[in-house]
């Protein structure tokens, strides 16, 4: 098969949208407008058919009723919704939440909110492999935890946390659970019953579906659970969030949700084959090293540190051809590396020097070979230009050395 | 962010990559920056003793695409200018020649830096006494 380029191996970030998800969705712009909360006419029972099914779609991908399904404007809106529509709900039982310190900005950011307001939040760290210890967990419930907000799967190094242990712990205390799986759902199999879910945020976009359209899973039976919403108005989706209904992006949604039903295993077999070959690939390069945990991983992500070279650094030999992602921040203004990488203990010099890459669906094994050489390539053209490189050669202890930190 | 094409150009034909004989009198060498900030640049210059000019100059460094054009140009600078003549490189020559974007800025300074050590190194090695710097912002 021939190579086009440029390659994107950057699919934890976004997914190209699948075509067949493309053509559900077009009737819905022009011919098939309505709104789907007109209860009066044609047009509107048109579109909330559509939502309907689309919301069947959805929930049968993660084993749910319908009803548990909350459609939000993406897994950012959904992560909101479940922390500080918990928050407000339970108030009356307590205000403490235990998080971890490898989430994702939409929870961090929406728990340092909370805190701001009077909640109190414990956020656990992890292990080197980038697990929570769920001993940790354990000891970090008290009597006024209402939730426990632990990722699915983690979007920078793609380990996957405990995730029914988890939910074990929160039932036995009587704490709810809350998960985002925006990287994970789609990817590998999610059963909110047998992962003994209470609430989890996801998105279409990361799953080959449209951008601007996720959904949050609230359980209704056993225990049922509510959210206090935090948009007013037209009292949409069992008034938990109002907002006139995305009907092309929840058409969009559901389809990229059946596509992954079907086709999940065999893409994750296949995924899986394509990271492993070119981790091991990599991995013969002196001082490279994986980040996270390689058993508990999701199958199309793999991160790795290139010791003595520089991240954006790296990517820049390669960028015009493969798009990919690094720890190093050095684009950003704050010049700090990665908070997730640094959670698992990793010195800023790993990093700075690591690569993010995910595979998706399109990616082919003729792209996987062109990244190992031009990454191969560049490594070496890199440390020839480096002088930590020169210093590590030259049995330099590095970390010895007086640097003048800015 | 897009790159300028001169960071590019540097980037993927850096000049005077190397190292030159630090143990040698008149080689002057200035390391700076950090590993843990994600920039090291070490700039060597050669001092030809009878004239006072700078004969020679290599650099290695360990950063960004801009870290790398900033001490590749600014070893193409040096080469063929007086002592003097270096410590008047201004890192902001450095910005307006690669057309660093503002976050880019501190590769100049590091740049810039990184010359002002070298001199120095080679001043102190000739009995001549250090220069104060003045700190720049990074």
């Amino acid at each position: 098969m021939e190579l086009k380029l440029p390659i994107y191996l950057d699919n934890n970030a976004t997914t190209p949208m699948d075509p067949r998800v493309l053509e559900a969705m077009l009737p819905y712009f022009v011919e098939k407008f309505g709104n789907s909360a007109s209860r009066n006419h044609s047009f509107g029972w048109v579109a909330e058919e559509a939502v309907d099914y689309g919301r069947e779609q959805v929930a049968k991908l993660i084993g749910a009723d319908p009803k548990e399904i909350i459609f939000t404007s993406g897994a950012t809106e959904a992560d909101n919704l479940a922390l500080k529509g918990v928050y407000e709900m339970y108030s009356s039982k307590g205000n403490h939440i235990i998080t971890c310190t490898t989430e994702h900005k939409a929870v961090l950011d929406t728990c340092k909110h909370i805190e701001k307001i009077g909640g109190e939040v414990t956020y656990l760290d992890v292990q080197a492999d980038g697990l929570i210890d769920l001993k940790q967990l354990e000891a970090a419930i008290t009597d006024k935890t209402i939730l426990i907000a632990i990722m699915y799967g983690n979007n920078e190094i793609g380990v996957i946390q405990p995730v029914k242990e988890i939910s074990a712990i929160a039932r036995k205390r009587g704490v709810l659970f809350f998960t985002d799986a925006t990287q994970a759902v789609g990817k590998i199999p999610v059963d909110v019953q047998a992962d003994g879910i209470d609430l989890m945020a996801f998105s279409a976009h990361k799953m080959y579906g449209p951008k601007g359209v996720g959904a949050l899973y609230v359980r209704r039976k056993n225990p049922r659970v509510k959210v206090t919403a935090q948009m007013d108005g037209g009292g949409h989706e069992r008034g938990m969030r109002s907002g006139t209904m995305n009907v092309p992006g929840i058409v969009g949604f559901g389809k990229a949700c059946e596509i992954a039903m079907n086709e999940m295993e065999a893409e994750a077999k296949r995924l899986s084959i394509l990271r492993d070959k070119l981790e091991t690939s990599l991995m013969e390069l002196e001082e490279a090293y994986v980040n996270g945990n390689v058993e508990h991983r999701l199958p199309h992500v793999c991160n790795i540190s290139f010791k003595y070279v520089e991240g954006e650094g790296l990517m820049m030999g390669f960028n015009k051809n493969i798009a990919v992602s690094s720890g190093s921040a050095c684009t950003s203004a704050s010049l700090e590396p990665s908070y997730v990488l640094k959670a698992l203990g990793l010195g800023d010099d790993l990093a700075h020097s690591s690569l993010r890459f995910g595979l998706g669906r399109y990616t082919t094994e003729a792209e996987i070979d062109f990244t190992i050489d031009a990454i191969k390539t560049t490594v070496l053209k890199l440390r020839e230009m480096s002088p930590l490189w020169e210093m590590f050669k030259e049995g330099v202890d590095i970390g010895a050395i007086e640097w003048a930190h800015h | 962010m897009a790159y300028s094409e001169k960071v590019i150009d540097h980037y993927s034909n850096p000049k005077n990559v190397g190292t030159l004989d630090k143990s040698k009198n008149n080689v002057g060498t200035g390391l700076v920056g950090a590993p843990e900030c994600g920039d090291v640049m070490r700039l060597q210059i050669e001092v030809d003793e009878e004239s006072g000019i700078i004969k020679d100059a290599k650099f290695k460094t360990f950063g960004c695409g801009s870290a790398i054009a900033s001490s590749s140009l600014a070893t193409e600078w040096l080469k063929g200018k007086s002592v003097d003549e270096a410590m008047a490189i201004d890192n902001m020559d450095i910005v307006e020649e690669l057309n660093l974007p503002p976050v880019k800025i501190h590769c100049s300074v590091l740049a810039e830096d990184a010359i002002k050590a070298a001199i120095n190194d080679y001043r102190v090695k000739n009995g001549m006494p250090e220069l104060e710097l003045e700190g720049k912002k990074h």
